[in-house]
């Protein structure tokens, strides 16, 4: 399923995040960066609502808006029940709509507010995403203080939150087009090898991506994946040449780009929901701004497991959602 | 593709673990955590007048305390993932489990938090310890009687 847009713009974007993306290459291209894991607040999930919160407010600074100027505002997170963002869209009062994906919502929500803005039902929305390292260990692998040792294909979980006000105002950034896509599963039940989990998704979301649209690879000047980590990287780099007949070559991954993946302790590289909107907003859209870069595909991709269904033994599903954006001169 | 094709490209792209290199490290770790726990068991046996069995109680206790402490101070997760087993099959690897847990949970409340979920990792190592104790407990007395 593809959409086009002609009428579709992001106008601005916050970006916040934690202590480890405060230490990588990155780190001068967000808007703030925290020292610790609290942010002020008592617990994790209550820090994790925080910087989403925060990174609302620091995007309706930049706007000069208010809150009740919006109309729509889109949000997801990792925690059960996507706490981070009910508990952020309660102290917000903006109408609202909760998503879950896992680590493709970022682009799940930008989807749904472009096809709302193109038919005209809203004429403003905020998409947002966080995640929290320390929250997201607790609920989905080990105590945060425990050590026990992990394979080297573990990816880890960034802190931050990502927003980005979209409306049919002109700017630089323009949503282009849109692909949604299907849930695969080939069998992988490891949830430390995320990457190979959700490689064939990403690879079936580009294929289709570009069939419906009838484009080349080399259309676009990069395209990203979200957090495959090193390892997924080399994995869907092989599975879409044998599967689908396609050289990925401009290709980059955000898990590989938000950490110093040789100096940081941050194993295979990064995940979660905010890893591929982070890097986006802030380091790709800059190149954008500066004309290095044109035509790019964001593919965020998530992986649809449970703790339970992990410990059921069943395989994990994975999703990916592209997205188009054009840097309009 | 075919599942077990797939599995292979997976298979083709996961880096192997360093066996010889981590099983180095946890025996020299386990080695040193084996002598330190000797040394107290020789200091406890000397200053306090106790008998040996009696120290090598006390010996765990001060492991386990010094294992909580260190893992509450919050650097004790990096030694633990540095030396591997080294440190976590001595009991220090059971208190650093279970401490971390424990420091997990706290803030939801001391008996849905703390006291439900600080067994979360070590539940386990009681269940089945316990069921084993029984077992090989009753093998022993079945065939070597009840007196050794």
């Amino acid at each position: 399923m593809t959409f086009k847009y002609d009428n579709v713009y992001i106008n601005e974007v916050s970006t916040i995040t934690g202590p480890y993306e405060k230490k990588g290459p990155l780190s001068n291209y967000f808007d703030k960066s925290y020292d610790d894991f609290y942010f002020g607040k008592n617990t994790w999930e209550e820090a994790e609502s925080k910087i989403l919160e925060d990174s609302v407010d620091l995007l309706l600074n930049k706007i000069s808006k208010t809150k009740f100027d919006i109309d729509l505002f889109i949000s997801g997170d990792l925690l059960n029940q996507i706490t981070a963002s009910n508990f952020a869209a309660n102290n917000l009062k903006i109408p609202y709509l909760g998503i879950y994906s896992a680590c493709a919502s970022s682009v799940e929500g930008l989807i749904i507010a472009s096809n709302m803005l193109e038919a005209n039902q809203i004429k403003n929305c905020i998409c947002s995403v966080s995640s929290h390292n320390n929250a997201a260990e607790k609920q989905f692998r080990y105590p945060v203080e425990y050590g026990g040792p992990k394979p080297k294909t573990t990816t880890f979980t960034t802190t931050g939150a990502a927003s980005a006000y979209l409306s049919r105002e002109k700017s630089k950034i323009k949503v282009e087009s849109a692909t949604i896509g299907i849930v695969n599963d080939l069998g992988i039940k490891d949830a430390y090898q995320m990457g190979a989990v959700m490689a064939p998704a990403i690879a079936d979301t580009i294929n289709r991506h570009l069939k419906d649209l009838k484009r080349d690879i080399n259309y676009y000047d990069i395209i990203l994946s979200g957090d495959l980590g090193i390892y997924g990287k080399a994995i869907l780099k092989d599975y879409m040449k044998i599967e689908y007949g396609i050289e990925l070559n401009k290709y980059e991954d955000t898990a590989c780009m938000i950490y110093d993946l040789d100096k940081q302790p941050v194993y295979s590289g990064g995940s979660g929901p905010a890893c591929a909107p982070l890097v986006t907003y802030s380091y790709i859209f800059d190149l954008m701004k500066k004309k290095k870069l044109t035509k790019v595909l964001l593919v965020a991709t998530g992986s649809l497991h449970s703790t339970t269904s992990v410990n059921e033994k069943r395989s994990i599903p994975s999703i990916a959602h592209a997205i188009s954006l054009e840097a309009i001169i | 593709m075919e599942k077990n094709k797939y599995q292979d490209l997976v298979k083709k792209h996961t880096p192997k673990e360093n066996r010889l290199y981590n099983g180095i490290i946890a025996f020299i770790t386990g080695g040193i955590m084996g002598v330190i726990g000797q040394f107290l068991i020789e200091v406890y046996v000397s200053y306090l007048n106790i008998s040996t069995k009696e120290a090598g109680t006390f010996m765990i206790i001060t492991l386990i305390f010094i294992g909580c402490l260190l893992t509450c101070f919050g650097f004790f997760d990096k030694w633990v993932n540095f030396a591997k087993a080294g440190l976590f099959v001595p009991i220090t690897g059971f208190a650093h489990a279970m401490q971390s847990a424990a420091l997990d949970y706290k803030k939801e409340g001391l008996v849905t938090g703390i006291g439900a979920c600080m067994l979360k990792l070590t539940g386990s190592v009681i269940i089945f310890g316990v069921v084993s104790a029984y077992i090989f407990g009753m093998i022993r007395l079945l065939i070597f009687g009840g007196n050794i």
